[in-house]
């Protein structure tokens, strides 16, 4: 009588390897140096179309260098970057949102005094096309324009779950949901790439189980590709299909989540090993 | 069937065929909305039909035959009604249920209805579902509204409400007859067929499935809409849990047999200002939905300027002493009428506007009994709000206060077509077109609450006062006596505990004991905002409840109801004694609740056996240790030491005797 169980339990995320294969961003020898502090050495991976790619290590091993790296704001002194098959050089951080890459901050980075809204809208900037004379006119083409993204702003209030909160000051709000809003903020870029710096950081466990439920739903509903950084071991296990793991700016593993669990050097990293 | 005979000539008696004539009758005016992306979106009673036909044939494209029951899942949206009304259309059973309950207490309900079928709203109430394949074998597809998170599942047995609806149109675009057929098909339904199938929330022992015909509904809904003058430019908020027959009734009994305008709220957090912007004309929420509205602006208006807290008590103090005399019709001097006036422009309007409550023509709370103080402050500020009497084998309506005969300690005079007495043991009875045709697979249950006469037991103690009210003291059964032999109503003394804002809940204790002793919860909110504004640190919930300036708070509200409790005669004897403040908040997801949030003594008494003890041994402090579940269902333990606190008896009657010389 049970066929109903048997064949309707596969599981959420079981996407086939195959789906993986396409190469989103490689990054290649890598090296970026702060005067004479060397924050990362020779660094080499790949992040995939689609993936879940967790970045992880102990405090200082360099990830949000990485980060930083990876979206132009820091540019690496030696090593290449090649995004979508093509090699970049020096790029700004817009020019890089503009291609495709958002991000969250470790810190919450949004405008305290604007509402939930607003904040997501800001998102969208990039993809406003009038200019700002028909912005300030605000009648016709800039006023449908502003529809369409508004349209756009209310998808994500929705599938992030926070229409309770839509007009209230960013600022007046609970840290966890103030990084569903950062998070809402990404995604109103409707990146290729989203890069997610300890999304998790500070909070609780109910909230902790929101934000992986949601991140995902955002792989999952919009193919976007992920790269985050991450503490809770518990979530990256789970959520990653990948992991690189960085310490004192090298990189010591790469690979799937139980492989790099069982690795050595990860061990040693993580609980320290007497030099 | 008392129903049969008085359904015909009111109108049609299904909900399918009352579609029907709706969206023939009604067709342009607005049947549903719903906020969804920031905006209402609705549908109008001839769209509404055609979703519904729809739906229905996609489902009977799925094999569904007549007397199927079909689980509905979900919070208020217009398409989970819609699915109920398409089940009913093709003969099959509706049954409702609770969707905050836990996979275990959903699983009893779902195998004891033996569903075929559900219809859930999103991906937590399909994996909920999946997750009980044992214990209800009988299921076979499962149909959800919200596809998020479910791309990637097996949709052999699983379907999107979306694409059945679809199946169901591209069935009529390929077949014109079968529009037909399906009216067809619900055409020789009868009046007593079973309607839908509620299973109550259970204060004592499992649930028990209430099967209610159309006839009991209709008539009962038709009823209830005369009394009120309801008819279809009524807007009214659906909010309430689905598989609660009060929502059943007031968001589809009575809308359909009105014809009235049910809007369904963007999420449950946004309930407030979903109200606000609908300003429902027809407005029913239980009583802690009325305490907490007023709470929130009780702690608003602590926070408010100097002028304007001195304007709200002064108008306030005009709207107490003339308000509800002015909206009884009676008799109120000139100046003073003038200051209501334009209290109701200064201070009763925008208030009544924050609340959402600006065109409401009537309101109703029922469930518990409402603090006479909470419900003097509605009815002053011009809302006519009444109570009324009601019971899911009753389709709602036992009594209601007809307008103008408003009496805080009564919940007013029988409902059209109902007749009451009380039993020989004080119990209250009935019997009305609403009776409800028995319970499911459950024929004993139904012998004991029925009489072969259409008389129902309601379990509650009550007496009919001189002007015809009825006035419910408690649960019949837990009506007890002290070992002295005074008499003991738990729920009596929870209730005036409960009336001040800063008690959440109470537990009362008693029953052959020496003397009467309390649990109490004491209300976050408000004491949490009595904590800010007086520095008072706090990090949980149980460290503000062990407080000693929360204690002596709180003793001093359980002074005041011994005081009470004197005066009265009969309960001067059941004075508290002694109480103490749990170390966690009583919560459903433990078992401590009902769903519909009325608490569950015996389970109580058990789960809390050391602190009972503690109570009556005269200890004054003792350590508990209490397991709690989270609502992923994973379990913990919190620990604490509760403080206990004696308190003294009042003399009986001698404030009276006080206020006599």
């Amino acid at each position: 009588m049970n066929a109903f169980a048997t064949d309707m339990t596969a599981e959420p995320d079981g996407v086939p390897e195959t789906a993986h294969s396409e190469e989103l961003l490689r990054v290649d020898n890598v090296s970026l140096s702060f005067g004479g502090v060397k924050a990362i050495t020779d660094i080499s991976f790949d992040i995939l179309k689609g993936e879940i790619r967790a970045i992880i290590g102990p405090n200082g091993a360099g990830k949000t260098s990485m980060l930083n790296v990876i979206n132009g704001f820091y540019h690496p002194q030696e090593g290449t970057i090649t995004w979508r098959g093509k090699e970049r050089r020096k790029m700004k951080p817009y020019e890089a949102a503009s291609q495709g890459i958002a991000r969250t901050f470790q810190n919450v980075a949004l405008f305290k005094g604007m509402t939930t809204l607003d904040n997501i809208m800001s998102g969208r900037s990039l993809k406003m096309h009038r200019n700002f004379f028909w912005q300030v006119i605000w009648r016709g083409p800039a006023e449908r324009e502003e529809i369409e993204h508004r349209r756009k702003v209310e998808d994500i209030i929705d599938f992030l779950e926070i229409q309770a909160i839509r007009k209230t000051p960013v600022g007046r709000l609970p840290y966890g949901l103030q990084k569903r809003v950062e998070l809402g903020r990404a995604l109103a870029m409707e990146p290729d790439l989203l890069l997610l710096d300890e999304p998790m950081a500070g909070m609780n466990l109910e909230e902790k189980e929101d934000m992986s439920r949601f991140i995902l739903d955002v792989n999952q509903e919009f193919g976007t590709t992920i790269a985050l950084i991450e503490h809770d071991m518990g979530v990256v296990m789970d959520l990653s299909d990948r992991v690189v793991v960085l310490d004192y700016g090298k990189k010591i593993a790469d690979g799937p989540p139980e492989e790099v669990q069982a690795n050595q050097n990860v061990i040693d990293a993580y609980l320290g090993v007497s030099h | 069937m008392v129903g049969s005979a008085s359904a015909s000539p009111r109108g049609e008696d299904t909900f399918p065929k009352i579609l029907l004539h709706n969206a023939k009758v009604l067709g342009t005016r607005t049947a549903f909305r719903e906020k969804d992306f920031g905006i209402w979106q609705s549908w109008t009673w001839s769209e509404v039909c055609e979703e519904i036909r729809a739906f229905s044939i996609g489902l009977k494209s799925l094999g569904i035959e007549a007397g199927d029951k079909v689980a509905i899942v979900g919070a208020n949206r217009p398409r989970l009604y819609w699915s109920m009304v398409a089940a009913q259309a093709v003969g099959a059973v509706p049954v409702p249920v609770y969707s905050d309950s836990v996979a275990e207490e959903m699983a009893y309900v779902l195998g004891h209805a033996e569903v075929k079928f559900a219809v859930v709203e999103d991906q937590e109430q399909v994996d909920k579902l999946l997750s009980m394949s044992e214990e209800v074998p009988t299921l076979k597809d499962v149909i959800y509204d919200e596809m998020r998170g479910l791309r990637d599942y097996d949709h052999t047995h699983l379907h999107s409400y979306e694409s059945l609806q679809n199946k169901g149109r591209e069935l009529q675009a390929q077949n014109s007859s079968l529009s037909r057929e399906w009216e067809e098909g619900f055409a020789g339904g009868k009046g007593d067929d079973v309607a839908v199938m509620l299973y109550t929330s259970g204060t004592t022992g499992r649930p028990k499935g209430v099967m209610l015909s159309f006839d009991n509904l209709a008539v009962s809904a038709r009823n209830a809409n005369v009394f009120d003058h309801l008819d279809e430019t009524e807007e009214v908020l659906a909010y309430l849990p689905m598989a609660w027959i009060g929502d059943h009734v007031f968001s589809l009994a009575q809308a359909f047999t009105a014809g009235y305008c049910v809007n369904c709220p963007e999420s449950i957090d946004t309930i407030d200002v979903d109200r606000r912007e609908i300003a429902p004309t027809y407005f029913f929420a239980p009583p802690r939905v009325f305490e907490m509205l007023l709470t929130h602006i009780m702690v608003q208006m602590e926070d408010a300027g100097k002028t304007k807290r001195a304007m709200f008590d002064y108008f306030m103090k005009i709207a107490r002493k003339v308000g509800e005399k002015i909206l009884n019709g009676e008799d109120v001097d000139a100046k003073d009428r003038l200051l209501y006036r334009l209290g109701e422009f200064l201070v009763y309007g925008p208030l009544k506007n924050r609340m959402g409550l600006t065109r409401m023509k009537v309101g109703y709370t029922a469930g518990e009994a409402i603090g006479p103080e909470i419900f003097r402050f509605y009815r002053s500020l011009g809302l006519n709000l009444k109570q009324l009497y009601g019971q899911t084998e009753a389709s709602v309506y036992i009594t209601l206060q007809p307008d103008g005969e408003i009496f805080g300690d009564t919940v007013g005079k029988p409902a059209p077509d109902v007749e009451l007495k009380i039993a020989d043991n004080g119990e209250v009875m009935y019997r009305s077109p609403g009776v409800f045709v028995g319970y499911f697979k459950n024929d004993e249950a139904t012998k004991e609450t029925k009489t072969a006469d259409g008389w129902v037991h309601t379990g509650d103690a009550g007496i009919i006062a001189e002007n015809g009210h009825l006035k419910i003291i408690d649960r019949a059964k837990d009506v007890g006596k002290l070992t002295d032999g005074a008499l003991f109503a738990p729920k009596y003394i929870e209730n005036k505990l409960k009336f001040f804002p800063n008690i959440k809940e109470a537990v009362a204790f008693g029953h052959e004991r020496d003397v009467v002793a309390v649990f109490l919860n004491i209300d976050l909110t408000a004491v949490g905002s009595w904590a800010e504004r007086n520095n008072v640190n706090y990090a949980s919930y149980q460290e503000l409840a062990a407080h000693p300036d929360v204690y002596s708070m709180v003793e001093s509200h359980v002074d005041q109801v011994n005081r009470d409790l004197s005066r009265e005669p009969m309960m001067a004897g059941a004075q508290i004694r002694r109480f103490l403040i749990l170390h966690k908040e009583l919560d459903a997801d433990d078992g401590e609740l009902t769903r519909t949030q009325k608490v569950r003594r015996s389970f109580i008494a058990d789960r809390y056996a050391p602190l009972i003890e503690a109570l009556y041994d005269g200890s004054k402090t003792k350590h508990v240790r209490t397991e709690v579940t989270f609502e992923d269902g994973r379990k913990g333990a919190i620990e604490a030491t509760v403080e206990i606190r004696d308190m003294e008896p009042h003399v009986p009657g001698k404030d009276y005797q006080e206020a006599a010389e």
